[in-house]
């Protein structure tokens, strides 16, 4: 049921924190050599980047992010920010981003998963934002909306975001990890749903796919933590990014998707060590959710970098006071609209 | 190959569960369900004619109630249990003392996981009941309680207690719960999914709830489960689960109460007839229109604090709202309101209320 994409309608953006994309390049070879890449590196990363032959793609390092922005601006594109920086200078409607220490997962039956396909399906068909479908998404071969689905719902709305999930290490907080060192996620669920309106979640950045023509401003570097570093265990700006594009998409009366597909993210780091980094971003978390919850966007807000530029000014009114981190995250949520809205391409078009 | 099914050591729960099963023709599909029932206290709803009678396997311990004993036991306020429909199941939710119930379609069997095993779909609701709800914000691994699973980053820690479960909502392989449309457009279509997830159903968002497959607190929520005015004489069928599960997702939300689906599933064997069924459901397509911003939009004051005065509180809102789309919400809501006043005579506050005398026994 998807529309027929063409190859050259996706960018595929990785952030890039190692020096070395040699086996990250090669395991995604069959899924990735179809497609543009964008290759963008940590600034902060010293050594030279090492990455295959035989890709279509453009690497962006410090001395490139320093000449389009200026070298103050540059230091938002720190660590795991460094990939939106490719989001920015994308052209291309559709934008895929996974971790690089993520490798493609296989399925059930040991087929391997095509996340790019899989994430594309997922943005070129309608979600159902407006009434939860029991047997999930019924645009999907072999469901279709159940008994007591109102026909007028039925068409739904068009996908902005789609979140993919991860086996083997899941994204589990520092704390979680550092619980069950041991635990790894195995359970496949053949499953992608719509998030309801006005629902919700923790986004991880570590596999999305978005509609960058559409909802692109609103990803974006802005809260980071006192002491982020280079494990996911030591960030939070994607989950808060996330809180941003659910609420600008449910304004706009767009949709989200979560479920497949599956990448599988290699173990890394050391939980507990990074325990200690993290702390501050779950205890931000108790002010974050019910804020998000509470942000109500005006009417006159119709386009994504309304949406964006309206989250900042209540972020900075209503948790500027709380701690000085939002107020950085406020002002950069503004500094970015105009950076996107001067280096990004054509400002993307009110919602469906 | 498939396993020969085992059985826990102790199935949990067995004093404090009733299986709920409405019939009109038989009970032979408890045969196959009789390794994962047989513990447990049956009430089986008679619908249809009540000089009928129907046989239920050896060994079970049941009760058995048929149209008569509805309307001795509930005199003038039986008008407000369904006849010649499915719907009459919440007479049993009514009459039974204990604290969860289990309800199944006749037509509904145990199914396999991928692997093979037969699935114990009545422990799976049981741990499903047993065990918290999230609501308040979606965790992207569904439910993190589950073994192999937890709460993902960005899960703020003070929601992760979760709140109670009041309801299991599990779903059919096989035969999927389509409507009349659908399934003349696609009548051999078979659900084949298993999709190996139970989620939390967020607050302030609805579902269409189906009871071929259902579990429940029936003390958190009860009285919510009423499944209306269906079948004869009534301008509507097949809408019955779907009015209960909508008054009970906003009682729940309201109450901060925890509705769960996804795991188990069972096998659904039986396509009723596509063109029956469209009869029954036609009205029920037009006006599910206006039902589900109704839904959407009730608010429930805040001295709601039972499930009964919400219960009330939505039939007058019913009647205020839904009355001017059809006369039928009148009656509805009247309905409402006598499986209220049926429920709480039948289930006085504190002690246990009076045994009944049914019918046939064991």
């Amino acid at each position: 049921m998807s529309l027929s994409i063409k190859d050259d309608e996706i960018d595929i953006v990785i952030g890039a924190l190692r020096p070395d994309l040699t086996s990250f390049m090669s395991e995604w070879r069959p899924i990735f050599s179809r497609f543009h890449l964008i290759i963008v590196k940590d600034p902060d990363l010293k050594e030279e980047l090492k990455i295959p032959e035989g890709f279509n793609l453009d690497v962006y390092k410090k001395p490139d992010i320093d000449c389009l922005v200026g070298t103050s601006t540059s230091t938002i594109f720190s660590g795991y920010s460094c990939r939106y920086f490719g989001y920015l200078v994308s052209r291309k409607k559709y934008i895929i981003s996974v971790d690089d220490d993520c490798y493609p997962a296989k399925d059930n039956k040991g087929i391997l998963v095509d996340a790019v396909a899989q994430h594309i399906t997922n943005l070129t068909t309608p979600a159902t934002p407006f009434f939860f479908n029991t047997l999930y998404d019924p645009f999907t071969e072999g469901a279709d909306f159940v008994r007591g689905y109102p026909f007028s719902l039925r068409s739904g709305v068009q996908c902005a975001l789609s979140c993919g999930l991860w086996l083997n290490l899941a994204d589990y907080d520092a704390p979680t990890q550092a619980l069950k060192p041991e635990e790894r996620n195995s359970r496949y669920v053949d499953a992608v749903l719509t998030v309801p309106a006005r629902t919700l979640m923790p986004i991880s950045g570590i596999n999305i796919a978005f509609n960058r023509e559409v909802i692109g401003p609103a990803l974006l570097p802005s809260l980071r933590l006192g002491g982020e570093g280079k494990f996911r265990w030591e960030t939070m700006e994607d989950i808060w990014s996330g809180m941003c594009v659910k609420v600008a998409c449910d304004h706009l009366g767009l949709g989200v998707k979560s479920g497949m597909p599956y990448v599988w993210r290699n173990d890394r780091g050391d939980a507990i060590a990074s325990l200690r980094k993290e702390w501050e971003g779950v205890k931000l978390m108790e002010e974050v959710v019910p804020f998000f919850q509470s942000v109500r966007l005006p009417r006159e807000a119709t386009t994504t970098e309304d949406c964006v530029a309206e989250v900042a000014n209540v972020v900075k009114e209503q948790l500027g006071s709380k701690d000085p981190i939002f107020a950085r995250a406020a002002k950069a949520m503004v500094d970015w609209v105009m950076l996107w809205k001067s280096v990004g391409s054509s400002t993307s078009s009110p919602g469906a | 190959m498939a396993e020969p099914s085992t059985i826990s050591p102790a199935p949990l729960l067995t004093d404090e569960l009733d299986i709920v099963i409405p019939t009109i023709r038989n009970l032979d599909f408890l045969e196959m369900w009789r390794p994962f029932f047989q513990p447990y206290h049956l009430i089986i709803v008679q619908d249809g004619d009540p000089s009928k009678t129907i046989k239920v396997p050896e060994g079970f311990d049941y009760e058995l109630y048929n149209r008569n004993d509805i309307n001795r036991i509930l005199g003038p306020k039986s008008s407000c249990i369904s006849f010649k429909d499915s719907a009459c199941r919440c007479f049993g939710y009514m009459v039974s003392k204990k604290k969860y119930i289990y309800t199944i379609d006749d037509d509904c069997f145990v199914a396999k996981d991928p692997s093979g095993k037969d699935i114990n779909a009545l422990e799976q609701h049981i741990k499903n009941l047993l065990c918290p709800s999230t609501p308040f914000f979606f965790n992207t691994l569904y439910d993190p309680y589950r073994a192999g699973a937890d709460f993902v980053r960005g899960y703020p820690f003070s929601l992760r207690e979760g709140v109670p479960t009041a309801v299991s909502h599990g779903l059919w392989l096989n035969i999927p719960d389509y409507d009349a449309p659908t399934q003349l457009v696609k009548p051999l279509e078979r659900n084949t999914r298993y999709v190996d997830a139970i989620m939390t159903i967020p607050k302030g968002t609805l579902f269409p709830m189906c009871g071929m497959n259902l579990a429940f607190n029936r003390e958190l929520i009860g009285p919510a489960m009423y499944f209306g005015l269906m079948g004869d004489g009534q301008p509507i069928g097949r809408y019955d689960d779907m009015w209960a599960g909508w008054c009970t997702k906003v009682i729940c939300d309201h109450l901060g109460l925890g509705v769960k689906t996804g795991l188990p599933y069972i096998w659904h064997s039986k396509a009723s007839n596509p063109f029956v069924n469209l009869k029954k459901e036609y009205k029920g397509i037009y006006w599910q229109e206006e039902l589900i911003p109704f839904f959407q939009s009730v608010t429930l004051p805040k001295d709601c604090t039972s499930v009964q005065k919400c219960y009330i509180e939505i039939s007058k809102q019913v009647k205020a709202k839904l009355g001017k789309v059809d006369d039928y919400f009148n009656k509805l809501a009247d309905a409402m309101v006598t499986w209220i006043e049926a429920w709480d005579e039948l289930n006085p506050s504190g002690a246990k209320s009076a045994e009944l005398s049914n019918g046939a026994s064991k």
